[in-house]
């Protein structure tokens, strides 16, 4: 297998993540798709690693990299969620087209 | 390959304590604030614990590598927290407050402690690289000029933020206990992104940081505008983050490194991906673009200002921009410096329209917090000329302007701050009317900032712009200087629309029953602080700082 | 599916590297074949994601998105992670999320107060579209070619000749098994992002309670003793307009 497959299927991945970022109205799915975009980075990460590995780099970078990535992404999730249940108990909506109150 | 099949024993790899000493500071005092504030009642009883390990610790370094100015630091430390805690008891928020504020002159402290330790080994001025390629901790601190500057310009923000919150907070009944460790763990995140080294560490930096930013955003979260401002800046910088991590994966795989310098080294000896390496410089400007605030990518910023509570939009204001274009640096210039001919215009073309669009967009508004809030954005295009012009006088720019612009914001946004405070509610700009006839002290320094913001020859924003203008001439961007000098004249009306509706215009009907200001203690020092600095910057000193601030650009750790 | 769930088994029957030469000899074919069979099931399901009506369906495509991912990882040599992705992605986080979606009771999309954008899904759909034409050109081109035949099958590496590049892989870091090889980078190399990632750790959970508390008690929200008292009521006689600040000060 060549090595451009897993990472072309990534940047697939990582742009049907950003359609979905710009198209759902849903926070929470917002959010979703954000995390959509974080998978497809890490299946990129995990594949340069092993790249890296046949230059001649014989560490786990790549891996490490992912595992950070995906911490990182878990604590996200919980004060993103956090923040959108907070909006919610105010305005019974979690669409982000109603918040609009700042304007000018 | 039968070679490793006994497992060798880990290798505890040393630990350069020093280069994090300004991190640890940060985050060790933010967890005692936390823990002090969670024990209630056994406050003290924690306290002392905390002294009792503290000082075990410290004998035992001590005996064991006799030492005696470290543990003396440490013990002394976890007296002074004892002592407090001991005379503050029962007034939680007062005793965080004075923590962080300590908390913050002491990380300020040790960063003067290593520039001093650090700035021996300065190299000559025909050194190849002005950002350090030398870092420590398996690669992934910088030490050097860059990075210790810009922890200072941190720090100072969260040491004037802490007595501008105090009261403010107090009042709009948001004073929860998590606060101050909020703040500190930002400032924790923003110094560790300043001298990050791997862009491992970038992006965990930028992650620890926004992540604090964005709770402290939503901080008054009973106000519909807080709740608003934090979905924006969690959706948006959760967005951009993972733009900014597919930018740093694709270097990652164009160099095999993570490291920024040896990404560089990879960089300059090429012949290889240039499509996989522009796409990865391309996403990095994406991302870093929405932490700093430039145009294309600004669309949070005023919305965010504007909802957050205030004190917190100053530090996001000034700290946050000072962190990330110490980064943004150190990426750009460490990483990509071979492929300077293709980032360089197009930051050139971004800092042209951020500061065109951040002024003209100001004069439209009609909140006062809003109209900084796209000021914030022009000055982020002011800055991004010294990037621009890519040279030791342009870092040096970058610098200085950051210092100076964290006082003019803080000071600017602690005035507002203790007018909200009065009047229980956002400000517009026929709010401020008449106020110089009533309250001529705030309203004065509020004009100096606001002078100062416009750049007025005699004010510290004088000096900022100066810097990098000049760096901007010297690299041969005239134009880009001239861009810069009509978008300051633009700017200069709102802020002077401001100055006149404070001092030219009367009272208007209607708001004369209105109670007088009473500034707290904490936010008129924080306030005079402020404006003393600009003031001293403006007048006296300007040399010095920048001085100081050619030093940080020219020395390589 | 059976296909698939044997060829997944034999690929991760192999690749915990007992024997890496023969390992990186062998896995080829397997990985071509369950690459083939998984990434249309990923696409398929991070497309059904986006375009469901339905949150909770959406959702539930998530989990089938990310247990593929799982298997990818599983074939790029990275059985670590596979495990982590599974239990902390497809399990934990993918619970949060359903949690969520059926505490708020929004079990469809609502509908909105405000009119949509105009045009926003089209400019989206060819905003991610360029997104991936630029995206793939720039990636996928240095990797196209036959010297970077990694990780072919055997005798496609043969048919590239002197010029290709050995496919190591990461047999020889994955010697001593693949979670000891992450362990003990991690604790030494990295073992600073490490930390600090436990400081972010600290701070989500400090944020989920502040944003997430529902009630709070009054003396929670201002300084403890020694501050006045009178406020309260001197708060309550002054007149209150209709801005969140008055609001928030009123309650």
């Amino acid at each position: 297998m060549q090595a451009a497959f897993p990472l072309v299927f990534a940047a697939l991945l990582f742009c049907v993540g950003v359609f979905g970022v710009l198209s759902r109205r849903n926070a929470v799915l917002v959010l979703m798709s954000v995390e959509l975009m974080l998978a497809a980075v890490t299946i990129n990460l995990v594949t340069f690693g092993l790249l890296a590995a046949d230059r001649g780099d014989v560490v786990l970078t790549g891996q490490i990299f992912a595992l950070f990535v995906l911490a990182i992404g878990a604590a996200e999730v919980g004060v993103g969620l956090a923040i959108i249940l907070l909006l919610y108990r105010n305005r019974a909506t979690v669409n982000i087209d109603d918040a609009d109150l700042m304007k000018y | 390959m039968t070679l490793l099949a006994q497992i060798p024993p880990l290798q505890i790899p040393d630990i350069a304590w020093s280069a994090i000493s300004p991190e640890l500071v940060l985050f060790g005092v933010g967890i005692l604030a936390l823990l002090l504030d969670t024990a209630g009642p056994q406050r003290l009883q924690a306290s002392f614990l905390v002294f009792g390990f503290a000082a075990a610790g410290a004998g035992y370094i001590a005996l064991s590598t006799e030492q005696s100015v470290l543990p003396g630091l440490v013990g002394l430390a976890a007296l002074g927290q004892f002592a407090l805690t001991a005379i503050w008891r029962d007034r939680p928020r007062l005793l965080s407050a004075l923590l962080a504020a300590l908390g913050f002159a002491g990380a300020i402290g040790v960063t003067t402690w290593q520039w001093g330790a650090y700035s021996g080994r300065l190299v000559g001025a025909d050194a190849a690289t002005f950002v350090g390629t030398d870092s420590l901790l398996g690669g992934m601190v910088a030490v050097d000029g860059v990075a210790l500057f810009t922890r200072v310009t941190v720090c100072l923000a969260g040491l004037v933020t802490v007595p501008l919150s105090f009261a403010y907070a107090e009042e709009r009944r948001i004073h929860r206990g998590e606060y101050y460790p909020l703040l500190l763990f930002a400032a924790t995140g923003m110094t560790l992104l300043a001298s990050s080294a791997d862009f491992i560490m970038v992006f965990i930096a930028i992650e620890v940081l926004s992540l604090s930013l964005y709770i402290l955003a939503g901080f008054a979260k009973r106000d519909l505008n807080s709740q608003e401002a934090a979905l924006k800046y969690f959706l948006l910088g959760a967005f951009s983050s993972a733009l900014l991590l597919y930018g740093i994966a694709l270097v990652y795989g164009v160099t095999g490194s993570t490291n920024i310098a040896e990404a560089g080294r990879a960089f300059s000896s090429l012949d290889a991906p240039q499509g996989m390496a522009v796409a990865a410089m391309a996403l990095l400007i994406v991302g870093f673009g929405f932490k700093t605030a430039i145009v294309p990518f600004h669309m949070w910023t005023p919305d965010v200002y504007q909802g957050a509570p205030t004190p917190i939009t100053g530090f996001m204001a000034a700290a946050t921009k000072a962190a990330a274009f110490a980064a943004f640096l150190r990426v750009f210039v460490g990483a990509f410096a071979p492929l300077q001919w293709s980032w360089t215009p197009v930051l050139w073309v971004l800092a042209a329209l951020t500061m065109l669009a951040g002024a003209i967009l100001a004069v439209v508004q009609n909140d006062v917090k809003r109209m900084l809030g796209y000021s914030a954005v022009a000055h982020a295009g002011y800055v991004l000329i010294g990037f621009v012009a890519v040279n030791r006088a342009g870092v040096s720019g970058v610098l200085v302007y950051l210092l100076i612009y964290t006082f003019m914001s803080l000071g600017s946004f602690g005035v507002l701050a203790l007018l909200e405070r009065r009047n229980h509610k956002a400000m517009a700009i026929d709010d401020l009317r008449g106020l110089g006839r009533r309250d001529p002290v705030p309203a004065g320094m509020l004009a100096l900032f606001l002078l100062s913001l416009a750049g007025i020859p005699g004010t510290a924003g004088f000096v900022a712009k100066f810097a990098v203008f000049r760096a901007g001439i010297e690299a041969g961007h005239a134009a880009l200087v001239v861009i810069a000098v009509v978008s300051s004249v633009i700017a200069a009306f709102f802020y002077i629309r401001v100055i006149v509706a404070m001092f030219m215009e009367d009272v208007p009907e209607g708001v004369a029953a209105e109670a007088p200001l009473a500034p707290s203690t904490g936010m008129s020092a924080g306030i005079a602080f402020s404006a003393a600095v600009m003031v001293a910057f403006g007048t006296v000193l300007p040399f010095l700082l920048v001085d100081l601030a050619d030093q940080a650009a020219t020395f390589v750790s | 599916m059976v296909a698939l769930a044997t060829a997944v088994g034999a690929v991760l029957a192999q690749t915990p590297v007992a024997d890496p030469a023969g390992a990186a000899a062998s896995t080829g074919a397997a990985e071509f074949w369950v690459f083939w069979i998984l990434a249309p099931l990923s696409l398929a399901a991070a497309v059904s994601m986006v375009v469901l009506r339905n949150p909770v369906h959406a959702a539930l495509m998530l989990v089938v998105n990310f247990f593929t991912i799982a298997m990818f990882y599983a074939v790029l040599e990275a059985q670590f992670l596979a495990a982590v992705q599974i239990i902390v992605y497809a399990g934990a986080i993918m619970v949060l999320f359903l949690f969520v979606l059926m505490l708020l009771g929004v079990d469809r999309e609502l509908p909105t107060r405000v009119a949509q954008i105009r045009g926003q899904q089209p400019a989206a759909l060819l905003l991610g579209a360029l997104l991936f034409a630029a995206l793939a050109v720039g990636v996928a081109g240095p990797f196209l070619g036959a010297d970077s035949a990694c990780n072919a099958p055997p005798d496609a590496v043969a048919a590239a000749g002197a010029d290709a590049q050995p496919c190591v892989g990461l047999a020889a870091a994955n010697e001593e098994g693949n979670v000891r090889g992450v362990a003990r980078l991690l604790f030494t190399d990295y073992v600073w992002p490490f930390e600090v990632t436990s400081v972010l750790l600290v701070i989500a959970a400090i944020g989920a309670m502040v944003l997430g508390r529902r009630t709070e008690r009054p003396e929670d929200l201002v300084d403890g003793r020694g501050v006045r008292k009178e406020p309260l009521r001197a708060r309550a006689a002054r007149p209150t307009g209709s801005t969140a600040l008055d609001r928030e000060a009123a309650e």
